[in-house]
């Protein structure tokens, strides 16, 4: 995302300077802390009903913004993210089990799904492109089946997390939702330095072309594998929050793929690659979503699914990403600009 | 001898994979981008082939030929409206367009013909067999399939091996740009290529539907088997997309006689074991390192 203009050649002694924030993008990075921390309060002032839908809000911000990390800035296109997801929904019964508190269970879980996510990838990364999407949707599946077959965790036809349900609903959700809020604004945080890292430099190259990186001397494999671990974690903390939210999880839908085709969907509406992007998609898709339902059926699938060639046809940057282009616009710094010498 | 008769199926079961990967494998050799909507467009052609032999009262079989050319027309109507351009901005775009058709097909498929599953009756032939000593039988519909398979993988590498588009395609895998240099329109054999791989497709989902039940959601899982295969058979070898085939459908019917509940757990297992001991696959050539 480095905006690099036309230098002019310096006639005179003044550099070109190199700079990330601008002063709209130090206005709109203040404003969004300054929003998160407005969002804290909403549980004293807002229904159940309505943290709820917030906090299903969060979990499609961290699908989302997980998937575009994987996706738009390692090159990783996967379908089998739902394998993550899933993996950290039913993680929280492990620990639960075990007598640990549910919310620091979900978290626990996170983690553990990101330790999985590490001999996952030495397998998955054997394959490359459409054939490493295709793949990471089997290794999902063979999760799927594993918990499936797993008795103690409810088999096929699902568990219910039934630690919390003594609490006091409101204050339930409450909870939830902050939790939410907390591992969105860290998972976010986490992207954020990441991209700002030399590592977000590595990324893009790597994205750009994979062998032209390794030739300069990007340790490819292993630049990828953080990001892969990172998705993961945010996958299943999604998968864990969805739990806290629902208090129930069944296996064919925890681990559906129509969590890829939502995170697809969010990320190319919003613009594949931005930083922004996924985040305002999951906006729109929330909004969409809200309309139509959470199962609006096959009419709004195909709508969806439409929306999405068309976009990828037509749009490929996104709604932000068209915009942010237009605009030289970046409202959350992860890259450089070459700002030419006053003459 | 059950355990004979588990492998028998098996192999009979891995006919109809191998016919499902055939096109999977073409598209992904030629063009360099897996279809994601592979799956649904068989199911597409399944339910073409039930759709016109109820209403012409014609057996499936002659029904499948009808439908083949139309599948083809599908594959050019694919490439020439959504591949070509999706390509042109790289691998990942071709992915999401064909992700987003695959849920569209298989939305509009159950919007037509309900989430029910029916089947695709061939009379007598669906339970006729060979009967081999006690416990082991070879049902005629699995042969046909397996010889069906045999002949379209065999007939495709006659394809590419010996006619002059054969030759096109080849050149146009190996390099589309120094192809169009020496007079090779690849628009042309892009088309192609999508024709056969749909077209082959749509045959797989007939075969498919002969031998059991099919409803609009079954596409996303063909897809996966069909991807298995060509990963276990090894990429860019027709035969080894048979071979593949057969793998998989032997470890499912294996898996399924040890437990019914493995059967598909047993096939994602040796895709798994297949990536971490021979990711070339069994019969492929050894790719470069990156």
């Amino acid at each position: 995302m480095t905006t690099a203009s036309p230098v002019a050649p310096t006639t005179a002694s003044a550099p070109s300077t190199i700079h990330r924030w601008t002063p709209v993008s130090r206005t709109a990075s203040g404003a969004l802390a300054a929003l998160l921390l407005v969002l804290a309060f909403a549980p004293l002032v807002f229904t159940p009903e309505v943290t709820a839908k917030l906090t299903t809000l969060f979990v499609l911000v961290i699908v989302a913004a997980m998937w575009n990390a994987l996706a738009g800035y390692a090159g990783l296109v996967s379908v089998g993210q739902q394998g993550f997801i899933g993996l950290g929904a039913y993680g929280v019964f492990l620990f639960v089990d075990r007598g640990v508190n549910p919310f620091v269970a979900v978290v626990l879980s996170a983690l553990l799904a990101g330790a999985v996510a590490v001999p996952t990838s030495l397998l998955a990364f054997r394959l490359t492109g459409g054939q490493f999407a295709i793949g990471m949707w089997a290794i999902a599946e063979f999760f799927r089946l594993v918990v499936v077959n797993t008795p103690s965790l409810g088999g096929g036809s699902g568990r219910s997390l039934t630690d919390l349900s003594a609490t006091d609903p409101a204050v339930r959700q409450a909870q939830v939702y902050w939790l939410a809020l907390a591992l969105m604004s860290a998972l976010l945080l986490a992207v954020f330095v990441l991209l700002r890292s030399r590592l977000g430099a590595s990324l893009e190259a790597i994205r750009d072309d994979p062998v032209g990186a390794a030739s300069v001397g990007v340790r490819v494999a292993s630049a990828k594998r953080l990001v892969f671990v990172l998705a993961a974690v945010g996958g299943a903390a999604a998968g864990g929050l969805t739990l806290a939210n629902t208090l129930r999880v069944q296996p064919d839908s925890i681990f559906g793929v129509h969590w890829s085709a939502y995170m697809i969907f969010m990320v190319v509406i919003g613009g594949l690659g931005t930083f922004e992007g996924p985040i305002i998609g999951a906006i729109v898709f929330f909004l969409v979503q809200d309309w139509f339902g959470a199962n609006g059926g096959t009419w709004y699938l195909i709508g969806l699914g439409a929306l999405a060639i068309g976009m990828t046809l037509w749009m490929p940057h996104g709604l932000w990403g068209t915009v942010a282009r237009r605009r030289d616009l970046e409202l959350l710094p992860v890259g450089y600009r070459v700002k030419p010498p006053v003459v | 001898m059950n355990w004979i008769n588990a492998i028998v199926q098996g192999v009979m079961l891995g006919g109809v994979y191998a016919l499902f990967a055939c096109g999977l494998s073409l598209m992904f050799g030629v063009m360099r981008t897996v279809n994601l909507s592979h799956g649904d467009l068989a199911v597409l052609g399944a339910f073409l082939v039930a759709v016109l032999a109820a209403a012409v009262g014609i057996s499936p079989f002659f029904a499948v030929l009808l439908v083949l050319p139309v599948m083809g027309l599908v594959g050019v109507a694919l490439q020439r409206g959504i591949l070509s351009k999706a390509l042109r901005t790289g691998e990942m775009s071709s992915m999401l367009a064909t992700f987003g058709l695959a849920i569209v097909l298989q939305n509009v498929l159950l919007e037509i013909f309900s989430a029910d599953s029916r089947s695709l009756d061939v009379g007598s032939l669906s339970s006729a067999g060979l009967q081999l000593g006690s416990s082991v039988s070879i049902p005629y519909l699995g042969l046909l399939t397996v010889a069906v398979a045999v002949a379209l993988l065999g007939g495709l590498q006659l394809l590419l091996a010996r006619t002059g588009i054969g030759r096109a395609i080849r050149a146009t895998a190996a390099d589309a740009d120094t192809a169009e240099l020496v007079g090779i329109d690849s628009r042309r054999v892009y088309a192609w290529a999508a024709a056969i791989a749909v077209a082959t497709a749509g045959l797989a989902g007939a075969f498919f539907a002969m031998r059991s039940s099919f409803s609009p959601s079954m596409g996303p899982t063909q897809l996966l088997f069909a991807f298995e295969v060509v990963v276990i058979g090894g990429l860019g070898s027709l035969w080894g997309t048979l071979a593949g085939g057969m793998v998989l459908g032997i470890a499912q019917t294996v898996g399924a006689q040890v437990d019914p509940r493995f059967s598909i757990v047993a096939g994602h297992a040796v895709f798994l074991a297949v990536l971490a001991f021979r990711p070339q696959g069994l019969l492929g050539m050894r790719r470069s390192r990156t």
